[in-house]
């Protein structure tokens, strides 16, 4: 036990969030120091997050947590905290281990960069914020993670400004998550308003709690309904999913840590957090909201799947799949099989990567070209890529025993089949398996045999910088396949804090023969379709894909991602430029008219009021002026300043007195 | 034949009368002062008048206040000769039709 740990668990955002303004406050200049502090920071973060992870190993189900109020307003607290479990620790291993290689990746392939300093910056911000997001013991604390979490993907996404493309994706990527952070804001919202409180373990009075959740009742389907959004947006599902292939403008290994190892993967990490949620008064393990998630998954998974078979962009293949591996996660949550769905999140992480990466070594060696048909035979050129790139799609792919993407897809296959409401999206995963192991044989086949073309010829190795991220990453791949196992289960009894015992004859499985059957079909059909992809065969020319050959309809369908984006631009976002426009017009015509109006009306009492004060009072007064003038002219003939007249009339007065007193008398 | 109050009363009258029209009709400053004088000396006459001719017994109210009339009427008269000469800087004339700023 190492309860010490908890409390400096703030470290683990505070270490990259450090690292990152002091890289920015360098200068554009120093390269070396940039790249000295970011992976430094990394390899702290990595160091931190082992200390954390030991504790959890020795003890089944610990938890610990450190709260903290944040401010209190009147009667009540806002409480924020840091929570350390399996799940926690899992994830921080995966997403340092991970980060660290794509710094270091990073190093190679943006070193002819200009804005370097800054692009390691961005990195270590997005690496702060993504352990903060899986370290905290609150809601709120989550969600502002979160949307850290986001801002460093828009800034990692549009890091190549010059580009539109690159900015518009950002955009998109941000705007995109931000709907189904929406729902997450005013999920959490009604989950403080029932529960009174977002921290997730309290002792006992948390909202994961048992009394937090007894609080909760029927509104809990909405709740977790409206959290599910976020983790809509953010791990690219069916509906929300059109940003993730857009952002493939990003560096490659951007795309790598952001859009295959950690951010996307955060979605998925929320669910399982917030699991409880989901899970509140399940009849056999099935809830409506987790209805919800598992159908969500099995569309997003398939239909990734099947875009992916048509997309001719490296990294857009790979975009897709990591689209499609995450629906399939989500399936795994939905159904109950939450170790299942994060093992495969951590088994993700690696391979995907990797392939990432292995994809970012390829573009490099091909002089930034990332179109597959004009490339060709890099397995000679390119040995090491190759290997590592192998490893990674056999994981994708899930070829069982030495793959660890193998284990847990079973592991979720296996889940699947037993979920008590349906059939159906157990067989339409064994389908999802098939194409997954389909389009990576395209890729592969595509980029790495056959001959040379226009793109690959003057191909060469990537620096060693670069090859060694991959190595570890594939080593990873590998090594992870050992604790995940059907006969020793580490990794999952770890997660449920279940015992785990060692049984060799648990290896074997109905299971495992079903889906090494459908892998080995897969890729068997990838390699008789795509036999002589990228060459001249018959009246097929060389660029245009055996499918697209074959099925031209059905090809472009796919190659143009089923036009979702294009239903997007025609509906929703056509109805938001409509009313735009109407609100526009409104504000130019009605607001402004009702405004001039308004304006006119006090215009013209102006006028009359002025009308009035010149003509009315003005005249008046000058009317009055001249009346007394002339009053005063006359009155004032009378003072002639002879004093005799004056007198005279003293006289007169006194005579008039005397005569009228006389005759009075 | 003693003489009667109404001759008296006659006397004065015509004498303020006459000082009445010289202060109105001179134009010399100077004969409005004598006019002025002249409707005194008429009031002082009325007051000794009708003081002789009051039933008794007899106290010397009259004769007071025509000496208190004469003493003041003598200030009057140095005051008003010290005014007319000091106007008579100003204006260098005597004649009152030309002492006309009060004018409106």
């Amino acid at each position: 036990m190492n309860p010490g740990i908890v409390s400096n668990l703030w470290l683990l955002p505070a270490v990259p969030f450090a690292a990152a303004v002091v890289i920015l406050s360098l200068g554009k200049s120093r390269h070396k120091s940039a790249a000295v502090l970011a992976i430094g920071g990394q390899i702290v973060v990595l160091a931190i997050s082992i200390v954390a992870f030991l504790p959890t190993l020795q003890t089944h189900g610990f938890r610990a947590v450190q709260n903290f109020t944040w401010f209190t307003f009147g009667e009540q607290t806002l409480r924020l905290g840091f929570v350390l479990d399996p799940l926690a620790a899992a994830m921080l291993v995966m997403i340092s281990l991970v980060g660290l290689c794509i710094f270091v990746f990073s190093v190679g392939y943006m070193a002819d960069d200009k804005n370097f300093t800054r692009f390691f910056a961005y990195l270590s911000f997005f690496s702060g914020a993504m352990l903060g997001v899986v370290i905290a013991n609150s809601l709120l604390l989550l969600f502002m993670f979160w949307e850290l979490v986001g801002l460093a993907s828009y800034l990692l996404i549009g890091f190549w400004i010059e580009r539109p493309s690159a900015a518009a994706a950002a955009k998109k990527a941000f705007i995109t998550t931000r709907i189904g952070d929406m729902g997450f804001f005013l999920g959490m919202l009604w989950l403080y308003n029932r529960s009174g409180t977002l921290l997730f373990y309290d002792g006992g009075r948390g909202c994961l709690e048992g009394a937090g959740l007894a609080l909760l009742g029927a509104s809990a389907t909405f709740i977790a309904l409206l959290i599910f959004c976020g983790a809509v947006g953010k791990s690219g599902q069916f509906p929300l999913h059109v940003w993730l292939p857009d952002a493939m403008e990003g560096p490659t290994p951007v795309s790598a840590l952001i859009h295959a190892a950690t951010m996307v993967a955060a979605g998925v990490f929320l669910v399982a957090r917030v699991y409880p949620l989901f899970s509140l008064g399940a009849i056999n393990g099935v809830t409506s909201s987790l209805t919800v998630v598992v159908w969500i998954g099995v569309t997003t998974a398939l239909m990734a799947a099947l875009i992916a078979i048509a997309q001719a962009d490296i990294k857009r293949i790979l975009a897709y799949s990591t689209v499609s591996q995450l629906g399939l996660m989500m399936v795994s949550l939905g159904v109950g099989g939450v170790a299942a769905g994060i093992m495969h999140l951590i088994a993700h992480g690696f391979f995907k990567a990797l392939l990432f990466l292995g994809s970012g070594s390829v573009i490099h060696g091909c002089h930034g070209e990332q179109d597959i048909r004009k490339m060709g035979g890099l397995r000679r050129l390119m040995p090491v890529t190759f290997g590592t790139y192998a490893i990674g799609m056999m994981a994708l792919s899930g070829v069982p025993l030495f793959f660890s993407g193998g284990w847990t897809k079973e592991e979720i296959l296996h889940a699947t089949a037993h979920w008590p409401r349906s059939h159906a999206p157990y067989y339409l995963m064994l389908a999802g398996v098939v194409l997954t192991a389909l389009y990576m044989t395209r890729q592969m086949i595509y980029v790495f045999f056959g001959n040379p073309r226009s793109a690959a010829e003057h191909a060469h190795e990537s620096p060693r910088v670069m090859t060694m991220p991959l190595i570890v990453l594939a080593i990873g791949t590998v090594f992870l396949s050992f604790v995940l196992t059907s006969a020793w289960p580490w990794l999952h009894g770890y997660l449920t804090g279940e015992p785990v015992h060692f049984a060799i004859a648990h290896l074997i499985q109905p299971m495992l023969f079903i889906s090494l059957l459908l892998v080995g079909s897969g890729i068997a059909l990838g390699i008789w379709f795509y036999r002589e992809a990228g060459a001249q065969n018959r009246d097929r020319p060389a660029e245009v894909d055996p499918l697209e050959y074959a099925q031209p309809a059905l090809f472009r369908f796919l190659a143009n991602k089923m036009w979702i984006d294009e239903l997007y631009a025609r509906t929703i976002i056509a109805f938001a430029w409509a009313s735009a426009r109407l609100s526009d017009w409104m504000d130019r015509y009605f607001w402004d008219g009702l405004v001039r109006g308004f304006g006119a009306i006090g215009q013209l009492f102006g006028i009359f009021t002025a009308d009035v004060d010149e003509r009315g009072i003005n005249a008046g007064v000058d009317e009055t002026t001249v009346g007394a003038r002339g009053l005063g002219r006359l009155l004032s003939s009378a003072h002639s300043g002879q004093i005799q007249i004056y007198l005279g009339v003293v006289a007169v007065g006194m005579l008039a007195l005397l005569l009228l007193y006389a005759w009075l008398a | 034949m003693t003489p009667t109050l109404q001759a008296f009363i006659i006397v004065s009258a015509a004498l303020f009368s006459i000082g009445l029209l010289a202060a109105l009709s001179r134009r010399h400053a100077i004969f409005i002062l004598i006019g002025i004088e002249m409707m005194l000396a008429a009031a002082n006459l009325n007051f000794i008048a009708f003081w002789r001719f009051a039933p008794p017994p007899h106290p010397p109210t009259g004769v007071m206040i025509a000496i208190f009339s004469i003493a003041i009427s003598a200030a009057e008269a140095a005051v008003g000769l010290a005014m007319v000469i000091a106007v008579y800087r100003h204006y260098r004339t005597t004649n009152v039709d030309q002492y006309d700023q009060l004018k409106g």
